[in-house]
């Protein structure tokens, strides 16, 4: 049967996609971890919180109006003027490094020394936290966000394809979204901007003398304080990336926050240190979990995505505890 | 922290083994008793049960249930709200399947198949940790609501898609279904939760409890001096789930009667049970229960605040509430580790030796 196979190509190819954003994501959490051993629920949180702060700027929304609404008994919602997009997302960067700071400054300076799962949790709480001050600050309702990135599927490829369908009408090309196309180009130019950052700047040097060994990279003069508000920052940046992305492709909501819950899995098969590692377990949990639902979805009931990338995280990690590509864990009395 | 006290002597082995070796803690825990049995259920009302007091009481419960896992063995589990739902539906499943046997019962063994998912559920643990392994209980939330979202065996066929609970009785009074009795209701409750309670204090102060610690503070270190890392970690997960399911069934049963999984224990639940250990305090069963009253009456009472006297929107006071246990929980994190517990004990501490403190 072509035409199966043929659909299973495009679902494929589809999970490819849906993969590259997953590790958008995952990117983020790697980065805070790498450096600062502190795994980052938050990360989803981020990339929403970001998506707001950026629908509000362009909309020229009011910070926390419907507070001050409350309170004092105005009437006020927008100052009235909109923000072309390039601005926007500098001004929303300047928040992001903002927030960078003050959760540096005002959350982990304090739990240093911490065991992690502290860490862990205290994220958890900060993700409540910047979940209730997005609402409050930009209102919860559904936005839309349109930053100029092209929507819909591709007819080029489209029709460009349609001759695989070996004359039979029932195979109408590849559908492949625009916004998926773009979106894994932005994500290979962002890796490999990062790649460089770490590897060729001062700054990227520092941040991984202080993943090796904080202590040594404190002994030989680098600031952890700004280390970690920068790292933070970078995340920030990932995650007004990855925010921009999901949000222009399913609107700014809510729902956004969870694909942190998407990228978790990933981490777990790629390894929470390896940024190559959050790359090729986004894919194969994409591929994986859209394939699942092609071939197995329906002989039970469907909506398996879920939990289908726990379950082949779990699976994975059996055999390899540290994940894919993560470091050696090394146990010691 | 006081075990023991000078001036309070034992002669027997018996007093010298009881659960509250201290007169203090003894006292205090009869009028706690007494007070909860005796008093309260004469001068409540429906709002107050169904506001504060089921929801605390069921909660004290999974909190209980969590913190022997988290607190007690050190294992984080995300999948608190995957395991309530299981109580749930196996509650619901014998009481529709056999009418005549006791809730009572049924509630018990609802505990008992939740245990043994737990189980299931925990073998990860003896290979991964840490944080691989709060991530991995996720699998078990998520895998649990879309089985009990897709199979209609678990909610017998019903059109909806939700469980209801039909009306069961306990000596003649109904405890479930719709013409229950507040102070029913909240005694059938409060049995559960005493009984919880007393098992967990037990088993907590006792080897099992003593092994799960030493998995806790260092695993490596507890299997060198002779502690079996199999047993001590799937045990807590089989007490943990057990009480946890325990919980779930009463939640469905008794308090909300009829449940929809992923709305009802969603992963937000899972969330709320770990806050209110943080809270309350990570290895105490008294924290278990106060953070527990903290995490219900902090929504009733800012709602109380915010929308019954200034007159604030609903959805500007629910988020308000988010960003406040979002802080409290850092806050708690970086001030007090050990939660309302240590804040507990401290003040006991001080209290005992005012005035003079040296």
């Amino acid at each position: 049967m072509p035409e199966q196979l043929l659909f299973g190509a495009e679902v494929f190819l589809n999970g490819l996609m849906a993969g590259v954003l997953y590790a958008l994501v995952a990117l983020g959490f790697v980065l805070i971890y790498k450096a600062s051993g502190i795994f980052n629920y938050a990360q989803g949180v981020m990339a929403l919180f970001a998506a707001l702060t950026l629908v509000g700027i362009m909309d020229g929304q009011i910070p926390f109006a419907h507070l001050i609404n409350a309170v004092l008994g105005t009437e006020i919602h927008h100052f009235g003027f909109h923000v072309n997009a390039f601005f926007a997302i500098i001004l929303t960067m300047i928040v992001m490094i903002g927030l960078a700071w003050c959760v540096q400054r005002f959350v982990f300076r304090h739990l240093v020394g911490q065991e992690p799962i502290i860490l862990f949790m205290a994220t958890i709480g900060l993700a409540y936290f910047m979940e209730g001050m997005g609402d409050i600050m930009w209102g919860s309702d559904i936005k839309k966000l349109d930053v100029g990135l092209p929507q819909g599927g591709s007819f080029w490829i489209e029709e460009n394809t349609q001759w695989l369908g070996f004359g039979n009408d029932r195979f109408y090309g590849f559908f492949l979204d625009k916004l998926d196309i773009v979106a894994t180009g932005i994500a290979i130019i962002l890796v490999a901007a990062l790649v460089l950052f770490s590897q060729y700047t001062k700054q990227g040097r520092a941040m991984r003398a202080v993943a090796d060994d904080h202590q040594a990279a404190l002994s030989v003069g680098i600031s952890l304080n700004f280390i970690w508000v920068m790292v933070w920052s970078v995340a920030g940046f990932v995650a007004l990336v990855a925010g921009i992305m999901w949000g222009a492709k399913s609107g700014v909501q809510f729902s956004l926050s969870l694909i942190a819950l998407k990228a978790l899995p990933v981490l777990m098969l790629g390894g929470f240190t390896s940024i190559p590692g959050a790359i090729v377990g986004g894919l194969i949990i994409g591929v994986g979990e859209k394939m699942f639902e092609f071939i197995i979805g329906p002989l039970v009931g469907g909506a398996t995505e879920n939990w289908f990338a726990y379950a082949l995280a779990l699976v994975f990690l059996v055999f390899r505890p540290q994940g894919l590509f993560g470091e050696k864990i090394i146990e010691r009395v | 922290m006081f075990y023991r006290e000078a001036g309070d002597f034992k002669t027997t082995y018996t007093d010298d083994n009881q659960t509250f070796p201290i007169k203090f803690d003894r006292y205090r825990y009869y009028a706690v008793l007494f007070f909860a049995f005796l008093i309260v259920p004469f001068v409540i009302n429906d709002y107050w049960v169904n506001a504060v007091f089921m929801p605390f009481l069921i909660y004290a419960i999974a909190a209980i249930g969590l913190n022997i896992l988290v607190g007690y063995c050190g294992q984080v589990s995300l999948g608190t709200g995957g395991f309530m739902a299981v109580g749930a539906y196996a509650v619901y499943k014998l009481m529709t399947g056999f009418p005549e046997v006791s809730i009572f019962i049924h509630i018990l063994l609802a505990g008992g198949v939740t245990a043994m998912v737990g189980v299931a559920f925990g073998l990860p643990s003896l290979r991964i940790k840490g944080f691989y392994l709060a991530v991995a209980t996720l699998a078990a939330q998520f895998f649990l609501v879309w089985l009990f979202n897709k199979v209609p065996w678990f909610y017998n066929y019903s059109a909806s898609g939700q469980i209801s609970a039909p009306e069961r009785t306990v000596l003649g009074i109904a405890v479930t279904g719709p013409n229950t009795s507040a102070w029913a209701t909240y005694l059938f409750c409060l049995v559960f939760v005493t009984i919880c309670a007393i098992i967990a204090r037990n088993l907590t102060r006792g080897t099992t409890g003593r092994k799960w610690m030493a998995i806790r503070d260092m695993d490596i270190a507890a299997e060198i001096i002779g502690v079996d890392p199999l047993k001590s970690k799937l045990s807590a997960f089989a007490v943990s789930s057990f009480f946890i399911g325990v919980s779930g069934a009463l939640f469905f049963s008794v308090y909300l009667g009829a449940v929809e999984v992923g709305e009802a224990f969603g992963i937000n639940k899972s969330f709320l049970v770990l806050f209110m250990i943080i809270i309350g305090g990570l290895g105490s069963i008294f924290g278990s229960f106060a953070g527990a009253a903290f995490l219900v009456l902090l929504p009733v009472l800012l709602k109380n605040v915010l929308v019954g006297m200034l007159g604030w929107p609903t959805d500007l006071a629910a988020h308000l509430e988010f960003m406040i246990v979002g802080a409290l929980i850092i806050i708690f994190l970086i001030a007090e580790p050990h939660g309302l517990a240590q804040l507990w004990r401290v003040a006991k501490e001080k209290l005992r030796l005012w005035p003079f403190p040296h």
